[in-house]
């Protein structure tokens, strides 16, 4: 289980407040105004920002100790997710050895990751030579090699377009399946949160509210949603 | 973390080299007398060439800069490039070259002597000034080159829509912009010429031609006054602080800056104007062309007749730049990487002159060793601190640009450490390293400065040496020691360079 215990994370005059839990495997989109803090919400779990008070649970355990790095968790940004200096085997062998000392049998696992999300063959490509949507298969075949139980992916398909978005999202779904990894998905898209999520989390006013059922949420929206859907 | 760490003991270690010295200077210079009448002669002299060097490089600047920014011709590229090399050209070399075009039989005074005029000399004040200006205009080109490629297209566009001619373009477009930029250079200049010693060392001498640097050493070397040496070396420490903090208000020097060819040609007048802009060209190319063109000419049957001291004393030299350009650009590096708050200690050594950080040194080393017997590590050293600053200049941006586009990706991945330095910062600074690595490495190759404080009679660097023969009128000889100094430090330069840009696919 993941729990945000009264987590509160105040910049100048930003302040945002959580205070909730997501169970072991579920997929949560969160979701909201630009600036509303949906991407500080995700850093802050990453630990990238230290919280002004609160804490981050994973399994009962405070997360506050240890760095981005350490975390259970791999996270997808917006973009640069790939370092375009390295082949497509050594930005993934990252996910394996941060060192880079690949054993044979991780060799293997990373041609059966880059032939899962489509990309065999390509392993001593640059992402330069990459496709969009190419790159960002890339990325989540190294996701797939981090075997963390935790994915966070900060809006990392929003220059795609929309069927290529589409296809991403179910290869996430797929592959956070095959990991049985908690998800949670940074959206500006009702659509993304629909297909994508059971749960939805709204970031509004300076407060991640506490995830209510997709469905509901977009079926009865709360004033805050209104506005910023629109109409 | 243990980037930060490092960077903290880069920093402490700069300030350390730059503070202590100084912190001996200030300490030794408060017992001694007041300053005489022949270092107020110094100070004077100090301010007044400095001042003269900065005004006539930017008032020539301006001519050749508009020329080179609204006219396209064959080998214009290659010009603007030139402009680049007296920067890591030995200083020593461009006065051996200055001397043989407008020294007493240098190719300007013959001429004037088959007119039958008296020949004009170039020791003293002129002298220094000419070398001054050799060095500096094209640099004060180059920073007034970037102002004029900083007027967007459009505008002159706009002035084309408009009808406007050359003085309108020059009241609406160039001189706003001028306004901007020519302080700036003026300061930058004005900063350099500030810490001059080799060229005042060759040029100058004498009551009336000697700055506070040149004092600070003929006060340690021919004197061995400590305590006028440090009263000297405090005065000139005021002098830079006053100006690099004056000089804050502008740009500082980043002459070298790439990508001076993307503008389009904007509004370029026909009919004299044209004439002009072809006389500046060619005049300022020829000025930089025909002193290095001589010392070529000269040093090629010097390079037969090499006196056997040259070897040694050009290992000496890379035994000196090797190391000075590997630490000034790890610590530059280390401090990029770190945080832009480093940039204020990075500018540090900007405020403190070879021979204020030598003498400094001297009074620390002096009293437990023989200070001969440190003159290269010394050297190495100081050379080390002083180029910290270009070099940060050089990596600052791009490092920053490392860290915001790829920072967080590293973290997640827990990427540290050494396999960071390998698998990220390496690959993706490989070119302002290189770049960086060959620029610290050639001033060092180059440098004349603190080494002529602390060399005996037989560990001279090559310029050191360079130097000698020339005092011994062994000009010959000189010529060809020179010429192996400039191949020497222009191959660092290209090779550091060029391993920069091409990065191993």
């Amino acid at each position: 289980m993941l729990h945000l215990d009264r987590l509160l994370i105040r910049q100048d005059d930003f302040q945002l407040f959580a205070d909730w839990t997501v169970d072991e495997g579920e997929r949560i989109a969160v979701i909201g105004p630009s600036g509303g803090g949906k991407s500080t919400l995700l850093m802050t779990l990453a630990g990238f920002i230290a919280p002004t008070q609160g804490r981050v649970l994973w399994r009962g355990e405070d997360l506050a100790p240890l760095g981005p790095g350490r975390r259970p968790m791999s996270i997808l940004f917006q973009d640069q997710n790939l370092f375009p200096h390295l082949t497509l085997r050594q930005n993934l062998g990252l996910g394996l050895s941060p060192r880079l000392r690949l054993a044979r049998n991780d060799e293997a696992k990373i041609a059966t990751a880059l032939d899962r999300v489509g990309l065999a063959g390509l392993a001593e490509a640059r992402p330069g030579r990459l496709s969009g949507g190419q790159q960002g298969r890339a990325a989540l075949a190294r996701v797939l090699l981090q075997a963390r139980p935790i994915l966070l992916l900060d809006e990392p398909f929003a220059a795609l377009g929309p069927a290529l978005k589409a296809e991403m999202l179910a290869l996430v779904a797929s592959i956070a399946t095959e990991c049985r990894a908690t998800v949670l998905l940074v959206t500006h898209d009702p659509g993304d949160a629909k297909a994508f999520a059971a749960r939805t989390v709204l970031v509004a006013d300076g407060e991640a509210l506490a995830p209510r059922p997709t469905a509901d949420l977009f079926a009865d929206p709360p004033a805050a949603l209104r506005a910023y859907l629109g109409g | 973390m243990a980037g930060r760490a490092l960077a903290l003991t880069v920093a402490a270690a700069l300030g350390l080299l730059t503070l202590g010295p100084l912190v001996m200077v200030l300490a030794r210079a408060g017992g001694a007398a007041g300053l005489g009448p022949a270092d107020w002669a110094a100070v004077r002299f100090t301010l007044l060439q400095a001042a003269l060097s900065a005004g006539v490089s930017v008032a020539l600047a301006i001519p050749v800069a508009r020329a080179l920014a609204r006219r396209r011709f064959v080998g214009r590229g290659a010009l603007i490039a030139l402009l680049g090399a007296p920067f890591l050209l030995p200083v020593i070399v461009a006065v051996l070259g200055l001397l043989a075009v407008f020294g007493r039989a240098g190719l300007v005074n013959r001429g004037i002597e088959a007119l039958g005029l008296p020949p004009v000399p170039i020791y003293g004040l002129h002298g220094v000034v000419l070398a001054h200006v050799f060095f500096n205009m094209p640099l004060a080109v180059r920073l007034i080159l970037q102002g004029w490629f900083a007027i967007p297209a459009e505008r002159f566009r706009l002035a084309a829509t408009l009808g406007f001619g050359p003085s309108e373009v020059a009241r609406h477009l160039e001189r706003p912009m001028l306004r901007e930029v020519v302080p700036g250079a003026l300061a930058v200049v004005f900063v350099i010429c500030l810490s001059s010693f080799a060229v005042a060392l060759t040029l100058g001498g004498g009551p009336r031609a000697t700055t506070v640097e040149l004092a600070i050493y003929q006060a340690l070397r021919f004197q061995f006054d400590l305590g006028r040496a440090a009263m000297l070396a405090a005065v000139q420490v005021g002098l830079c602080a006053a100006a690099v903090l004056a000089a804050g208000a502008f740009a500082l020097p980043s002459g070298f800056g790439a990508g001076l060819d993307r503008a389009p040609v904007p509004l370029a007048p026909r009919g004299w104007r044209r004439l002009a802009d072809g006389l500046a060209i060619a005049a300022a190319a020829a000025f930089l062309i025909l002193p290095l063109g001589m010392v070529a000419a000269r040093g090629l049957p010097g390079l037969f007749n090499l006196p056997a001291e040259v070897w040694p004393a050009l290992g000496r030299s890379f035994a000196v730049a090797l190391p000075s350009a590997v630490l000034s650009v790890g610590g530059a590096m280390t401090l990029a990487l770190a945080s832009p708050r480093f940039g204020l200690v990075a500018t540090l050594p900007l405020a403190v002159s070879s021979l204020v950080l030598g003498t400094g040194l001297f009074l620390v080393a002096h009293p437990f060793v023989n200070p001969e017997r440190l003159a290269l590590a010394v050297t190495m050293l100081v050379n080390a601190t002083l180029s910290l600053p270009f070099a940060y200049r050089i990596l600052a941006p791009e490092a920053r640009a490392l860290q915001a586009d790829f920072g967080r990706l590293a973290e997640t991945l827990d990427l540290r450490g050494l396999a960071r330095l390998r698998w990220l910062i390496l690959p993706r600074l490989r070119r302002p390293l290189g770049f960086s690595l060959g620029v610290s490495a050639a001033l060092a190759m180059g440098d004349l400065g603190v080494i002529a404080l602390f060399a005996d009679e037989g560990g001279a660097t090559l310029p050191l040496l360079v130097q000698r023969l020339m005092g011994a009128y062994r000009m010959e000889q000189a010529a060809g020691a020179a010429l192996v100094l400039v191949l020497a430090s222009f191959s660092l330069f290209w090779l550091f360079d060029r391993g920069g840009r091409h990065a191993s696919s």
